[in-house]
């Protein structure tokens, strides 16, 4: 039964979630781009949000860009580059705690506001504040995992979340037995991730999507659209 | 040279009575929706006064419009698009809705509930944001109407710069004016420049500059770029939105709703031409004072057969041509320079021009306070009316206004002398650089104001950009599926149809 629990749970309910992420995401973007927003309630009380904005923003997305590299990335690199497993956990736990803390700061502060600002509160849909729960336990189980890190530093167990993720995206059927040993907080962690990416298209999180980078390379600063020059109809 | 079209507006302030029926239609008609309570995309202040939303002239608070770089080039006063990136998770120069006003409403079932009591029942004030009590209205969208509260908080006005604010107590019950703000339509907009999303964009066809509401995602830099603080950011939808100049309207030849009701008529519109390719140079004169002239260069001659063919060239329709040489704008701008833009300082070339009201004049001669120059007041005696407009509208640059309002007053000595004693006075013209015929055309257009003097609108030829045939049992104007009526959605689309009509078996 056990090990039927997590085939369903590391081995099947990674690509139902990948697929929803995906797939919502462009079925968002296609029929439904009016809601497609950050839904930013800074206009309506400035309060908290500043400083709790910046804090949880930045530090998220060190969070983000640190979990990508650091799963997707083949270990054989890491060996080439002479990098040892035991090295690599100790700076995700350095690197990843003091983005962890820095994180759990701004979205203590933003859920402050967003359960106790009447405005805020008033305004608030169930997606927003439900996903801002969501992403606030997500956060307290990876950095409860430090403390098990902790106490096996040669990066064997941070392996076994390489290769499983490596296998799940490589379509290895039995990547799912990589994770079957981990603790129970990885576990929930892994779990809670992944209906992360299966909420994402039916919250505001889409706007993740259009982080205006392109604005960098806009030329000039004016936009001008016209309807000159359509074929006229035969 | 790359000639484009837009239609302009013109607003006499020295017929606004202060009525706020534009506000009030506009506002009928495009932001009576949740979200958009506290946004008036037409909203009219008393000056002096600090406006609506508070404090708007001051840039060094708001970093609204441009600012000119020492290398001379121009970038939005928010800063680089680098540091606009930077603040993109919590705007620094964002207004808190309070900056404008909390939207209320009022307990009103309460007077019809009410039990029997010793008292009159009340309807008393609710926010339409949290739906709490509100006991005391703090702030609203006129709040300083006719001069309304005390000087102390009104003189915080930006156009007091270099205005002894002692010296204004003289002027205080004289000196007052209405200002209609709407958006400027701007030939170098701030807020497309902040937009990192490129959502906002000016039509090359009529100079309109729109929100694409799709492309919106709430980033809210439009906000503190625009100067004139005439985006409003829908706490609702997640999306700004603004000022569409009626576009609908506009395009089958209407005037916007704002100048179509507007009782006193003082509401202008017209084509004006304009060279695409000397905007930027415009917006970067190095002193601020140039700015106005600058921007007057930008207009191009409308007789002028260059002009005429360069336009033809890129594509200007002839209707459009036309009515640029029939344009009530180009007239007062250019021709008889009564009008002026608001706040060129802000580098943004704005299109929604002013003509400065005589009243401070007129008020303080009945009063015997000015000296006067051969039987009409003698404008530059009143320095402090003076200089708060030359503010207002030209940069603190005096002398274009002083000359302005001379020919205002000569208009009226000319007319006064014709229509009472019988007499055409052509030195009264002289004096002030026009001819009795011009004085004659002023008069037809800023006294009698009529209807197709006022507004001469070329259609759009949408016959060219689009196809009928495809519009056919198209559900009009709308937000994204605005016109599906389904119960659910997936992605929290709020549809404004509200609830679907039940079936017979439902009800049953």
């Amino acid at each position: 039964m056990a090990s039927y629990i997590h085939h369903a749970l590391f081995g099947w309910y990674p690509y139902l979630a990948l697929t929803v992420f995906v797939l919502g995401s462009i079925i968002r973007f296609d029929r439904e781009q009016y809601t497609w927003k950050t839904g930013s309630s800074q206009m309506l009380r400035q309060k908290q949000l500043r400083m709790g904005s910046n804090l949880f923003h930045v530090g998220i997305l060190v969070i983000f860009f640190g979990h990508l590299a650091g799963l997707l990335t083949p270990i054989w690199i890491f060996d080439a580059l002479g990098v040892s497993h035991g090295f690599k956990q100790g700076l995700a736990i350095v690197v990843g705690g003091l983005a962890g803390l820095m994180c759990l700061v701004g979205i203590a502060m933003l859920t402050h506001r967003r359960l106790f600002d009447p405005r805020i509160r008033a305004t608030s849909s169930f997606s927003d504040t439900a996903i801002l729960l969501i992403l606030f336990a997500q956060l307290l189980l990876g950095l409860a995992t430090i403390p098990v890190s902790l106490g096996h530093m040669d990066g064997h167990e941070m392996v076994k979340f390489m290769t499983w993720a490596q296998g799940v995206l490589t379509l290895q059927a039995d990547a799912w037995k990589q994770v079957q040993d981990v603790n129970i907080i990885f576990k929930a962690h892994l779990v809670l991730g992944m209906t992360i990416f299966l909420v994402f298209p039916f919250t505001r999180l889409v706007h993740v999507w259009s982080a205006p980078i392109w604005y960098l390379g806009r030329r000039g600063y004016q936009i001008v659209r016209t309807r000159r020059n359509l074929t006229p109809a035969e | 040279m790359k000639i484009r079209a837009q239609i302009a507006m013109v607003l006499n302030l020295d017929k606004c009575i202060g009525c706020h029926t534009c506000s009030v239609t506009c506002k009928n008609v495009w932001t009576s929706r949740e979200g958009m309570e506290y946004a008036w995309f037409n909203n009219v202040e008393t000056k002096p006064g600090i406006g609506y939303p508070k404090d708007w002239e001051n840039q060094n608070r708001w970093k609204g419009g441009w600012k000119r770089k020492s290398n001379g080039r121009i970038e939005p006063k928010i800063g680089s698009k680098w540091r606009v990136l930077a603040n993109i998770f919590a705007n620094p120069d964002l207004p808190e809705i309070d900056d404008y006003y909390e939207p209320f409403t009022f307990d009103y079932e309460h007077l019809q509930k009410a039990p029997e009591l010793e008292a009159f029942p009340t309807a008393r004030p609710r926010s339409l944001i949290s739906g709490q009590r509100m006991e005391k209205i703090e702030w609203g969208p006129n709040w300083e109407e006719i001069l309304g509260g005390e000087f102390a908080k009104r003189s915080k006005d930006a156009n007091f710069e270099g205005v002894q604010k002692e010296m204004y107590g003289q002027f205080e019950n004289t000196f007052m004016m209405y200002l209609p703000r709407l958006c400027e339509h701007c030939l170098n907009p701030a807020c497309v420049a902040s937009c990192p999303s490129g959502a906002i964009y000016k039509r090359e066809e009529d100079g309109i500059v729109l929100i694409d509401q799709d492309k919106c995602r709430g980033w809210r830099m439009c906000v503190s770029g625009c100067p004139y603080k005439k985006i409003y950011y829908n706490w609702s939808s997640g999306k700004s939105e603004k000022c569409i100049m009626c576009y609908p309207r506009l395009e089958v030849g209407q005037p916007t709703v704002c100048s179509e009701t507007c009782v006193g008529r003082i509401r202008y519109l017209g084509v004006m031409l304009y060279d695409a390719d000397e905007i930027e140079n415009a917006a970067s004169a190095p002193d601020d004072k140039d700015l106005y002239e600058a921007q007057l260069k930008v207009f191009k001659d409308p007789n002028d057969p260059a002009v005429i063919a360069q336009a033809r060239l890129d594509g200007v329709p002839e209707a459009w041509l036309e009515a640029a040489r029939q344009s009530p704008v180009w007239k007062m701008a250019m021709e008889w320079k009564v009008a002026f833009p608001l706040h060129p300082e802000y580098r943004t070339l704005p299109m929604v021009w002013y003509v400065p009201p005589l009243s401070p004049i007129t008020a303080a001669a009945e009063a015997g306070k000015m000296g006067t120059d051969g039987g009409m007041p003698d404008v530059k005696s009143l320095r402090i009316p003076l200089r708060y407009l030359a503010n207002l509208l030209t940069a603190g640059d005096e002398k274009p206004v002083a000359t302005a309002l001379e020919r205002m007053l000569a208009m009226r000595g000319y007319m006064r002398s014709k229509t009472v004693d019988g007499v055409i006075d052509e030195v009264i013209a002289n004096k002030v650089g026009l001819t009795a015929l011009q004085i004659e055309e002023m008069y037809r257009y800023m006294a009698i104001a009529n209807y197709e003097d006022r507004f001469v609108i070329p259609t759009t030829h949408r016959e060219t950009t689009e196809d009928a045939y495809d519009l056919r049992g198209g559900c009009g104007f709308s937000f994204g599926n605005g016109c599906s009526s389904a119960e659910t959605n997936l992605f929290g689309a709020k549809t404004i149809t509200g609830k679907p009509a039940k079936t017979p078996m439902e009800i049953a």
